[in-house]
């Protein structure tokens, strides 16, 4: 390397001496890089000149893996992309199938799909701003919002069976309907939730300390955050107010009256922001729609070619026994084509562009992953700033292992 | 809804867009390979278009076609607009494309991955390395033809060029200051470390048998040495 003796001199009066950058190597063993990201940083005294952020260190061939299965075995590994959120993959994968055959989930199937997923984005913003402010050494934080999590996994667990992986979602509609008493215990976590989400915020919000760690930290301008394909809150923070829940709305999100939460500067305090009040407008989007959802009534649609028969049948009646063997054993055919089909997920446009040649196997399955967009420009974000800011800047991209790496 | 970017791109290129399709909704322009980058270029400057977000860009692998191997795809979105469209060409095996990572920063990870998982080149990108995987990878698993079960060598050591880039690096990396046998080094022999300085400081382990060998030696000399004289 060469000495960068210009660069000494302009960032820091008071150094006289002539030093040679340092390399730093952050991650992936490092407790601020969540274990799965390498940064390779060139340092000038504390101010990071170069970097390369390195993603990749949980890779295990999601794609791949889609392309030796049924269409329904997708449904785990898609769990397992953004863990933090797992029912938006599965509710987003089983929209674009449900796209490639034309096949509509009954109006009630859909409100449920709403609530979980809404539910699951609470989930997303509570872990991301709890580990956000644990990192910049704030740790009540982390350890409250995690107690309000656990109501909600309450819920999930209560509806799903499992806390994280729930594998719920269905082509054609979910698993199992609503359990009977499902309203009343999301209605009753629910202010918890933002009880404790609004003790958070007056820790932070006008907390000096961390004020000063995250404002002007991590900036991503508007124009290079658009070029970059980034979405979700890094974009929204910068104040683009591009939501595909308003922006090109699926399921029933037309039905809602929710507000899309914008920043000014980018910057990790924006991020931080707007995750913040996304959690409300998502239990707006909660109470409205299990107002407006049916209590009775199919969640799925009624074709054996998609769904498998209730279990009882399946024991007692030929085509019911039939249609399962057909289903586990072949699996569903879609007809042949591509589709792309697009939801928000936990940090973003979560894209499914799927291809099938008309077999039970889906020929390629390419998940457009938020987070993969949005750490592509934290190198952007973090030229300039100081190894310190890198951990509030890094910690507010959400960067998620599964997803980003796959 | 971006029906009217397709006619548009009619419009401007005429016979160049090769297809077009709207399957369940999703608009799709196809051009040649030798037109894609200014097919793209113009999406994002035209003001009737406009396409200035980024969505993605990746590949699809039909071995059995007839005809160019890859699909590559990029899809763009227009903020103002409220428009998508789909642009794709085809590939033959072995063919480069042209790299529109200079009109989109996003395209640039997104291409290293194309190239990562699928062996295509993309002529005039900046830093065309793995990004998923490892730089002695063997092959590139999403083409058809690379089995899932495939085991890979076991990368022992790197020398690889560039290795400043790549895990781990170096002896010397993270005791710059220490260890280090300056005597032979500004003799401009191998970097090494000092026996002797290593055995005091119990690092035996980084040391050879042979130098191991010769140090506990050289203690015993001097032991009797010492013994002798008393």
């Amino acid at each position: 390397m060469e000495p960068r003796d210009e660069i000494v001199e302009s960032t820091t009066e008071t150094l006289e001496l002539p030093t040679e950058p340092m390399r730093l190597v952050m991650g992936p063993a490092h407790p601020a890089m969540h274990g799965t990201i390498r940064m390779v940083l060139d340092l000038v005294g504390e101010t990071v000149i170069e970097a390369d952020v390195q993603p990749g260190y949980l890779h295990r061939g999601f794609e791949k893996s889609c392309e030796r299965g049924t269409w329904a075995q997708v449904f785990p590994y898609t769990d397992r992309l953004n863990y933090v959120s797992p029912m938006l993959n599965n509710v987003g994968y089983a929209l674009a199938v449900e796209k490639l055959c034309g096949i509509e989930v009954p109006e009630r199937g859909q409100y449920y799909r709403v609530v979980l997923g809404e539910l699951a984005r609470i989930c997303d913003h509570l872990v991301c701003n709890g580990a956000g402010a644990m990192e910049v050494g704030a740790f009540t934080p982390l350890l409250w919002l995690l107690k309000a999590r656990e109501w909600i996994f309450d819920v999930l667990e209560a509806e799903t069976g499992a806390r994280v992986t729930h594998s719920f979602g269905r082509i054609g509609g979910m698993a199992k309907p609503p359990t009977d008493d499902f309203a009343e215990r999301v209605r009753a976590a629910l202010p918890k939730v933002l009880k404790t989400v609004s003790e958070v915020e007056a820790l932070l919000i006008g907390n000096r300390i961390f004020m000063d760690r995250t404002q002007g930290v991590g900036v991503l301008p508007k124009e290079r955050a658009l070029s970059l394909g980034a979405t979700g809150p890094v974009l929204r923070a910068t104040g683009v107010p591009y939501d595909v829940r308003k922006d090109a709305p699926y399921l029933v999100y037309d039905r809602f009256d929710f507000e899309v939460p914008v920043g000014e500067d980018g910057d990790a305090w924006d991020r931080f922001s707007v995750r913040l009040e996304e959690i409300r407008q998502s239990a707006r989007i909660i109470e409205q729609a299990l107002d407006q959802m049916p209590t009775s009534g199919p969640v799925s649609v009624d074709d054996p070619r998609v769904m498998l028969p209730e279990k009882d049948e399946v024991y007692t009646t030929i085509e019911a026994t039939i249609a399962h063997f057909k289903l586990v054993m072949e699996g569903f055919k879609p007809p042949p084509g591509e589709v792309y089909s697009f939801t928000e997920g936990g940090n973003g446009e979560l894209g499914f562009y799927i291809v099938s040649d008309g077999s039970g196997t889906p020929y390629r399955v390419r998940v457009r992953p938020p987070c993969f967009y949005n750490l592509q420009g934290c190198r952007d974000m973090i030229l300039g700033q100081t190894v310190a800011d890198i951990v509030p800047t890094f910690g507010t991209i959400n960067m998620i292992g599964g997803e980003c790496d796959r | 809804m971006s029906q009217a970017v397709v006619e548009r791109l009619r419009e401007v290129f005429g016979e160049r867009i090769l297809e077009t399709s709207a399957f369940r909704g999703d608009d799709e322009v196809v051009v040649a390979p030798s037109d894609w980058v200014e097919v793209v270029t113009f999406l994002r400057d035209d003001s009737e278009t406009a396409m200035n977000h980024f969505g993605d860009l990746t590949a699809v692998d039909f071995p059995e076609r007839e005809g160019p191997r890859f699909d590559v795809l990029i899809f763009l979105r227009s903020i103002e607009k409220r428009a998508r469209i789909r642009v794709r060409t085809r590939l033959r095996d072995g063919e480069p494309l042209a790299s529109v990572s200079s009109i989109y920063a996003g395209a640039n990870w997104a291409e290293r991955e194309c190239y990562d998982m699928f062996g295509i080149r993309f002529e005039g990108h900046p830093d065309l390395r793995r990004i998923l995987l490892y730089e002695e990878f063997e092959g590139h698993p999403l083409r058809k033809d690379y089995p899932i079960d495939r085991a890979q060598p076991i990368v022992e050591y790197r020398e690889v060029e560039g290795i400043e880039k790549l895990p781990p690096f170096g002896i010397e990396e993270g005791q710059p200051f220490a260890r280090v046998d300056w005597e032979s080094r500004l003799a401009g022999k191998d970097l090494q470390v000092s026996p002797s300085l290593a055995v005091q400081q119990g690092q035996r382990r980084m040391l050879s048998d042979s130098a191991i060998a010769e140090a506990e030696e050289a203690a015993l000399e001097s032991a009797r040495e010492s013994a002798g004289e008393g």
